[in-house]
């Protein structure tokens, strides 16, 4: 039986299809709100976790294998195998200012971020000194009230960055779904994680 | 007076296993002191899974560490001895900062090492101890030692790119198993795909030696890594019809420190490695020593899991 963590949401329910066109379906899986769904047969049990939850399950081994953006993965850096990238939940992780922004380089930049360590490694490998500003939501707000002078945040069509007058100053890396694998695990289930994996090519 | 072995902690228990059996392959005890100076690990921090120590003045004035680790400690008391063979074990505490807590934690951590003419037989005899350790330890749970060729990845990587950014990130992704992310950096430095598929082929590989030995002689055809395989072969010419020992190459280490055979033990339900170990003669070279080693630790704290 693999065990299977899946990330709520649009994305979760994209890999499921994936997952169920392989041969691994799930009847019900979107009925209820259940977080736990089985499929004997075809030997594997899915769980609908938060997608920033999901490698923290796989590194911990409640999960065999799991679906997560490589956003999450460089953000938290869990020791996990890397299997596939999946090609879905494309995005791309940018810095972003308010239009007619010029870089200061006498002062630290002002980041507002979600992602810290992704911020931190990008502008440390560019040798700029920067502040950073931890977020949890509505990040680009931030340059709007004064809060910082740029943000690092994924986007997907650059809609929202748009109506707040916000616009891409440096892309710092295409972003996707991908399947990791606990180290531990693989070790046990590697013939069904590798099936599992051919059939969804 | 007789004890009850029933008093015994799961812990003390399978201590006294692994001391028997290393004792019994001709190992023998190694105390060290609880002390160590902090210029040993100021030196070689890099070798250390983190640089922070715990570190105090002793009343002489001089800068003393409780130990992060054993190995360096051996390898800087020990006689060189480069045409004999020392075995030693040891079981001692080590003080690390815990990845969850970030706090400082006291693990008990058993091995041995082997040093000196530590040839292939040498290679071969730990890696049985390294899986009889696994099989006293594993409370009749399954359990796997798989075993990679630092020999085999380091030439082939150091053959795809000069720049030691790409190499060091390259050594990131295969410990990932992450095909796709070196095929895309490989990409990004102008690596043709001749030079990198025996790398992306050596990670697709994972099984028991009677299976993947021969596919690896096919991947590695031509390439820098070619002889290695026959010794590889050597190595493990005893362990053919072994199902607990499998060949995965995703295993990485510092190439500063650690060449040839690596090796790490996981046991079923247990997430994370319980064993790990490999040779280290470019350690020994970095110490000045002419002696070669290989060795391994079993990690008791990560076995008290198993007892939940």
């Amino acid at each position: 039986m693999i065990n299977v963590a899946l990330p709520k949401g649009r994305l979760g329910e994209k890999v499921y299809k994936m997952f169920e066109e392989a041969g691994y379906g799930c009847p019900d899986i979107f009925v209820g709100r259940k977080l736990v769904f089985e499929n004997e047969e075809a030997g594997v049990r899915y769980f609908w976790v938060k997608p920033s939850d999901v490698p923290i399950y796989v590194e911990r081994g409640a999960a065999d294998i799991g679906v997560a953006g490589k956003d999450i993965l460089l953000e938290h850096e869990p020791n996990i195998y890397e299997l596939r990238d999946l090609g879905i939940g494309k995005c791309r992780m940018v810095v972003a200012a308010p239009a007619g922004f010029e870089d200061d380089r006498g002062y630290p930049l002002r980041v507002a971020t979600k992602f810290v360590n992704i911020a931190q490694s990008f502008y440390s490998s560019n040798g700029r000194d920067i502040d950073i500003i931890k977020l949890n939501g509505s990040i680009e707000i931030a340059p709007i009230l004064g809060l910082s002078d740029v943000i690092v945040d994924l986007v997907e069509t650059g809609t929202t960055l748009k109506e707040n007058n916000l616009v891409i100053v440096e892309e710092i890396m295409d972003i996707s779904a991908r399947l990791i694998a606990n180290k531990s695990g693989y070790n046990f289930k590697s013939r069904e994680i590798n099936t599992l994996l051919e059939r969804m090519k | 007076m007789q004890y009850d072995q029933s008093v015994l902690t799961r812990t003390e228990r399978r201590i006294f296993a692994l001391r028997t059996l290393y004792s019994r392959a001709g190992y023998r005890s190694y105390r060290m002191r609880k002390f160590e100076d902090y210029d040993l690990y100021s030196r070689y921090k890099d070798y250390l899974l983190s640089d922070r120590v715990i570190t105090f003045t002793d009343t002489n004035g001089r800068l003393k560490a409780l130990k992060p680790d054993v190995t360096l400690s051996i390898v800087r008391n020990i006689k060189d001895k480069p045409d004999e063979l020392q075995r030693l074990y040891y079981d001692e505490n080590v003080y690390r900062v815990s990845g969850s807590t970030n706090t400082f934690k006291e693990i008990m951590q058993m091995g041995l090492e082997c040093i000196g003419n530590a040839n292939n037989p040498s290679v071969t005899e730990v890696l049985d101890l390294a899986e009889k350790s696994l099989a006293l330890v594993c409370d009749g749970r399954d359990y796997i030692l798989k075993v990679s060729d630092l020999d085999i990845t380091i030439p082939l990587v150091e053959a795809m790119t000069d720049s030691k950014t790409a190499r060091a990130e390259l050594f990131r992704l295969a410990g990932e198993k992450n095909v796709h992310g070196i095929i895309s950096l490989c990409k990004d430095y102008e690596i043709e795909e001749q030079a990198y598929m025996p790398l992306v082929r050596l990670l697709g590989l994972y099984g028991e030696p009677e299976d993947v030995l021969p596919q690896l002689d096919e991947i590695l055809k031509g390439t820098p890594a070619e002889a290695e395989v026959e010794e590889l072969r050597d190595v493990l010419r005893d362990f053919d019809d072994d199902r607990h020992l499998v060949l995965d190459f995703s295993i990485t280490g510092d190439t500063n420190y650690y060449n040839g055979i690596a090796f790490e033990g996981y046991i079923e339900g247990l997430p994370e490695c319980v064993l790990v170990g490999g040779r280290y003669d470019r350690l020994m070279q970095r110490m000045k020593k002419k002696s070669r080693a290989i060795g391994f630790a079993v990690y008791m704290d990560s076995l008290a899991m198993l007892g939940r």
